[in-house]
């Protein structure tokens, strides 16, 4: 075993050897290491690459604020994950773990030119460095910044595992189980209150887990947390450990990201690999603790600099010793004790630097009888080393002055700045903070939500404070549900509380201009980088921090918020909070996407609706086509046809003998009452009143300011009922509509509106030879052009099915929409089909539907409108109610815009080359000389070849198009500029006789 | 998520069974063609935006699917009352006291 193991020290079982490989060498750490420990006790401390300057890094932290030790990590095929953060994955057996932004070698990197180059790459680089010369951009810079950008790399395969997630409610969630966590799940729990208690890590017990020396109301601190443990079990506390809350939303709702699986050797087929549960709890407390602050200096990213706080952990929780000789460098308390119980473990302390004169007398003398040398009121200018820190640089600091540095070899260095309380939650909800000058700390102010906040969290330093206060969150969070609760007070011997100073850069004799103190290690940003962008004017820390990109990498500045912060301020002589802290935003840690998804994935991504006629389909061949959320037949390709052939074919046969389209996906909405009729005068342009039962009339639809909303035929069924189709988009927003001027303005109209669209099948029969086909199947109804003329409605049964039917046309052909129950659908189909056999009859799709109902002009709302177009641009005057003296968006058609020369209007395209088919959505100009930028005065809205016409044809809006039939205007095409002639937008069969024969 | 309370269903749901529908109390004007332009367009456009207490609509789209009014604050999301349509406007101050 390495001599970095300490035998009998930590959580570890010293008996369970684990074997992982780090960038394919093989390694063995112990059963309850995480990898970072596992590395350590290994000796390694160079683990990554940093992102823009390719310095060597190594692990900082011992939890997930770690900017450094991210690492990819895999478990075979498609089982990769980047960026996992070594100090929280749990050590398991065939653990693959690979370093990050490195070329070719981790420890021979050619990216680190970026290093000697930094003076290139300082805040704000994005928006200068590049500007200049103006053609590097895309040759050089880009394709660079391309190659060098992205922390680790993206998985290349589906992720094969499974994620899931689960709703929950309880009285009082708890978030973090360190001891304020502990006592006031407690608390809670004793009061008589439902509680989880959240947990990030692999077990219960925070900080204490790393200072077993605490002994609380009598038992040493691990004793007492497990005892603890199985008071929480009894009083029904449910504890979810390995669980990261990673966001907080209103009304008390928390998001947390379970992690269930990466820990194991092996994972039992099927397991979820995370679940992300959402969990609405009636009172919330945050006891998350505090992260410690790093110290701002020239070098103080070398590997082998690490917080002192994360070196006593590495000791007490997993038995690993950081180093053989550790300098210490703080500004607070809580280091000192960290130094002792290193040197304690046989780790040689070469000197405890501490910028404050003034140090509690007892640490002095304490570390006085051990006999380490002291180096009071000095600071650290510098590191050296090259792979791995080898010393430290120590300068006196006398009356505001730095004096003379020396060195002092070392292994590692171990700093502390202090620390700041973890209120990243807390933000989210739109708590206030408040900064708290003599701890240098924002502190939780004022609260949005019901929430108490506890321990290190608000800023209360040592055990007994923690407890005490934890307890007592608990008991109010219980007292808040109206249970009446107490918050027991802890007796702690060997506490250890402390205090600090902060600082931002350190004092250092060298000229800060050339200094390299990293302030945000994740990111590559600098004291120097910071200061910069105050002197460029930045004011605001929110500037600082885009400019800079302080704070801004997966982390959210974890570490460095309040070092640039501190910086800022003092650069620009204010108060930090009138400089002001950047907003936390979800999630706390980084997060996979699988959590997010869940069960959301593949088919079950969304809805796929299907009609009742899709099984046909999809045994046919039919080439799909998503229309929101259905899927559609586009084209039912023969043989080796394409689709412009499978299409040309299904035209010719709708034109020529007959086709059979699904039209099921139409929206349809049922309206009924004695007013359904004075309803549809006020919902729609067309008049209803005069249209007799028995009778079809197409609608259109506006929106109150006068633009096409929908539109669709309407059958009059009976008096007191309307069979009103809609769009296939547009069902749900029509019947919400609706809704919303029945339930609102007019709730006096006795109306009743009902969806019917899934009650309904509907196959479209259309061409000369559909009477033909349907005259057999129809009893009940004469369908003579004479006894049935186009735009009828009537009941009756088809194919021994009770259908109502519709004759209109959408092809221009004469056509039937016979409508049947949804269960009844395919049968229909098959019997039209069948009877249409003899007749050569085709199924057709989507794509020759468009191209059918473009020949003759017809529009589809959503793709020859766009929400500014009229009834008027669209050519639809006819459709409008004149007399009527109201209906939805009559008044906004004399809006002066709407009312004004030089409207875009619908009309037809016709290109010059009639083998050119435009783009869809194509400008169109006047002159395609005119000089850039040139004038648009409309786009193409719909192209498509006609087999028909033997040629392309397009629709378009057009600067007041309708008065410039005939003439010539230029659309881009891919290869170049096309000329195309305006022309009427009804190319086929104009005068409309085919649909009435 | 938003929990809302539904005032017809009286009970307080998620916030994925309801949709929301724009600024509340802006009635349609009884004779549209009476308005003079700036009036129409007040009515069509013109919305308060405010930050704090905001009157609105939403609707109980996957429940009973009626239109309710809703009094919100734009700042914290939190919903101060929640009552039917056609109700009166009902008054800030009173929904302060009873906080
Ligand atoms: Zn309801």
């Amino acid at each position: 075993m390495s001599r970095f193991r300490v035998t009998g020290k930590g959580r570890v079982d010293h008996h369970a050897p684990v074997r992982f490989t780090f960038d394919g060498k093989s390694f063995f750490g112990l059963r309850g290491d995480t990898l970072a420990s596992a590395l350590l006790a290994n000796g390694v401390h160079l683990v990554g690459r940093s992102f823009k300057y390719h310095r060597p890094r190594g692990i900082v932290t011992a939890g997930s604020e770690e900017p450094n030790a991210l690492v990819g990590t895999s478990r075979g095929r498609g089982r990769f994950e980047p960026n996992t953060r070594a100090t929280l994955q749990e050590l398991r057996s065939g653990l693959v773990a690979e370093s990050q932004n490195r070329l070719p070698s981790l420890k021979f990197d050619v990216g680190a030119i970026n290093d000697a180059l930094s003076p290139l790459f300082s805040a704000g680089f994005y928006y200068k460095t590049f500007m200049w010369p103006k053609g590097f951009w895309d040759k050089v810079y880009e394709p660079v910044i391309r190659a060098a950008a992205g922390l680790g790399r993206a998985p290349e395969t589906t992720d094969p595992d499974r994620y899931a997630s689960r709703h929950a409610h309880t009285d009082v969630l708890v978030i973090g189980a360190g001891p304020a966590g502990i006592a006031a799940a407690l608390a809670a729990a004793k009061a008589g209150a439902k509680v989880v208690l959240a947990e990030e890590t692999a077990e219960i017990g925070g900080a204490l887990l790393s200072d077993p020396e605490v002994v609380i109301d009598g038992a040493k601190a691990w004793n007492w947390i497990a005892a603890r443990a199985a008071d929480l079990a009894e009083s029904g506390v449910r504890v979810m450990t390995r669980t990261t809350a990673i966001g907080y939303y209103h009304q008390n709702m928390i998001g947390l990201a379970e992690r269930l699986t990466d820990h194991l050797d092996s994972v039992p087929e099927n397991a979820p690999r995370e679940r992300l549960w959402r969990i609405r709890a009636r009172h919330v407390v945050l006891a998350q603790g505090a992260i410690e602050k790093p110290l701002v200096f020239h070098g103080n990213d070398r590997p082998g600099v690490m917080l002192a706080g994360a070196a006593q952990t590495y000791l007490h929780r997993f038995g690993v010793r950081v180093g053989d000789s550790a300098a210490v460098v703080t500004s607070h308390d809580s280091a000192w004790h960290a130094a002792f119980d290193l040197q304690d473990a046989g780790t040689g302390i070469a000197v405890i630097v501490d910028t404050r004169t003034d140090v509690r007398e007892d640490l002095v003398a304490e570390a006085e009888r051990r006999g380490i040398r002291l180096r009071l009121g000095h600071t650290a200018t510098g590191t050296d080393g090259r792979l791995r820190v080898s010393a430290l640089r120590i300068n006196p600091l006398r009356d505001g002055s730095v004096g003379n540095g020396t060195k002092v070899f070392c292994d590692c260095v171990l700093m502390c700045g202090g620390w700041t309380p973890s209120l990243h939650l807390f933000s989210h909800t739109k708590g206030t903070l408040k900064w708290d000058a003599e701890n240098t700390a924002f502190l939780p102010d004022r609260k949005s939500e019901a929430v108490e906040i506890a321990g290190a969290g608000r800023g209360l330093w040592g055990y007994g404070a923690a407890l005490d206060d934890g307890a007592k969150a608990g008991a109010l969070a219980a007292e808040a549900l109206g249970l009446s609760a107490a918050a027991p007070t802890h007796d702690v011997r060997q506490d250890r509380p402390g205090t600090g100073t902060a600082h931002e850069e350190l004092p250092t004799d060298h000229d800060r201009g050339h200094t390299r103190a990293f302030v945000d290690f994740q990111n590559d940003v600098t004291a120097k980088d910071i200061r910069l962008a105050v002197r460029e004017g930045m004011r605001s820390i929110e500037h600082v921090k885009r400019y800079t990109t302080t704070g801004m990498a997966t982390d959210q500045g974890k570490l460095s918020n309040i070092n640039g912060l501190l910086i800022a301020s003092n650069a620009l002589g204010k108060e930090p909070p009138k400089v002001g802290l950047t907003t936390f935003r979800p999630p706390y840690t980084p997060t996979t996407f699988g959590t997010f998804a869940g069960y959301h994935r593949g088919a079950h991504f969304e809805v796929t609706r299907k009609t009742p006629i899709d099984s046909w389909a999809a045994e046919n061949g039919a080439v799909w086509e998503p229309v929101g959320q259905w899927r559609r037949a586009r084209y039912f390709p023969q043989g080796s046809e394409d689709m412009d052939d499978a299409v040309a074919r299904e035209c010719r046969a709708v034109r020529e003998g007959v086709g059979l389209f699904d039209a099921s996906t139409l929206g349809k909405i049922e309206v009924t009452g004695p007013d359904a009729a004075e309803f549809m005068n006020r919902m729609y342009t067309n008049p209803w009143t005069k249209l007799a039962p028995g009778k079809l009339r197409y609608g259109v639809l506006l929106g109150e300011d006068g633009f096409i909303r929908d539109d669709g035929v309407i059958g009059r069924i009976s008096d007191h009922r309307f069979h009103v189709t809609t769009t296939t988009g547009g069902a749900a927003r029509v019947l919400n509509m609706m809704e919303d001027y029945l339930q609102t303005e007019w709730p006096d109209l006795d109306v009743w509106l009902t969806s019917t669209t899934e009650q309904w099948a509907v196959a479209a029969l259309n061409g000369p030879k559909a009477r033909t086909v349907l005259d057999g199947l129809v009893e009940g109804l004469d369908i003579s052009n004479e006894a049935f003329p186009m735009m009828s409605v009537a009941d009756c049964t088809v194919a021994g099915i009770p259908a109502r039917l519709f004759r209109l046309s959408f092809t221009g052909e004469l056509g039937y929409e016979i409508n049947v129950p949804a269960r009844h659908g395919r049968a229909l189909w098959e019997a039209l089909m069948e009877a249409g056999k003899a007749h050569g009859i085709t199924p057709y799709g989507t794509e020759t539907m468009h191209v059918l109902r473009a020949e003759k002009g017809f529009i589809i709302v959503g793709q020859d409108t766009d929400g500014t177009v009229t009834p008027d641009d669209a050519g639809l005057d006819w459709a409008i109610g004149k007399a009527k003296p109201d209906f939805v968006g009559k008044r906004s058609l004399a809006r002066p815009d709407l009312v004004a020369q030089g409207r875009r209007q619908l009309v037809g395209l016709l290109t010059q080359d009639g083998k050119v088919r435009l783009d869809e959505g194509a400008q169109i100009v006047d002159d395609p000389n005119q000089p850039t930028p040139m004038k648009m005065i409309g786009h193409v809205t719909s192209s498509y070849h006609s087999a028909t016409l033997g040629r392309s044809i397009a629709m378009a809006v057009i600067e007041n198009g309708r008065a410039r039939m005939g003439e010539t205007v230029h659309v881009p095409t891919g290869k170049g500029v096309e000329a195309a002639v305006i022309a009427s937008a009804v190319f086929y069969d104009p005068e409309g006789g085919r649909a009435k024969l | 998520m938003l929990l809302i309370h539904c005032p017809y269903c009286d009970e307080t749901l998620p916030e994925s069974e309801f949709a929301y529908a724009g600024e509340a109390h802006i009635a349609r004007p009884a004779d549209p063609s009476a308005t003079t332009d700036e009036e129409w367009r007040d009515y069509l456009f013109i919305r308060s935006n405010v930050k704090g207490a905001h009157y609105e609509r939403w609707r109980h789209v996957h429940g009973c699917a009626r239109f309710f009014n809703a009094v919100r604050d734009t700042v914290s999301d939190r919903f101060l009352t929640t009552y039917p349509a056609g109700a009166p406007r009902p008054a800030l101050s009173d929904l302060e006291a009873s906080e």
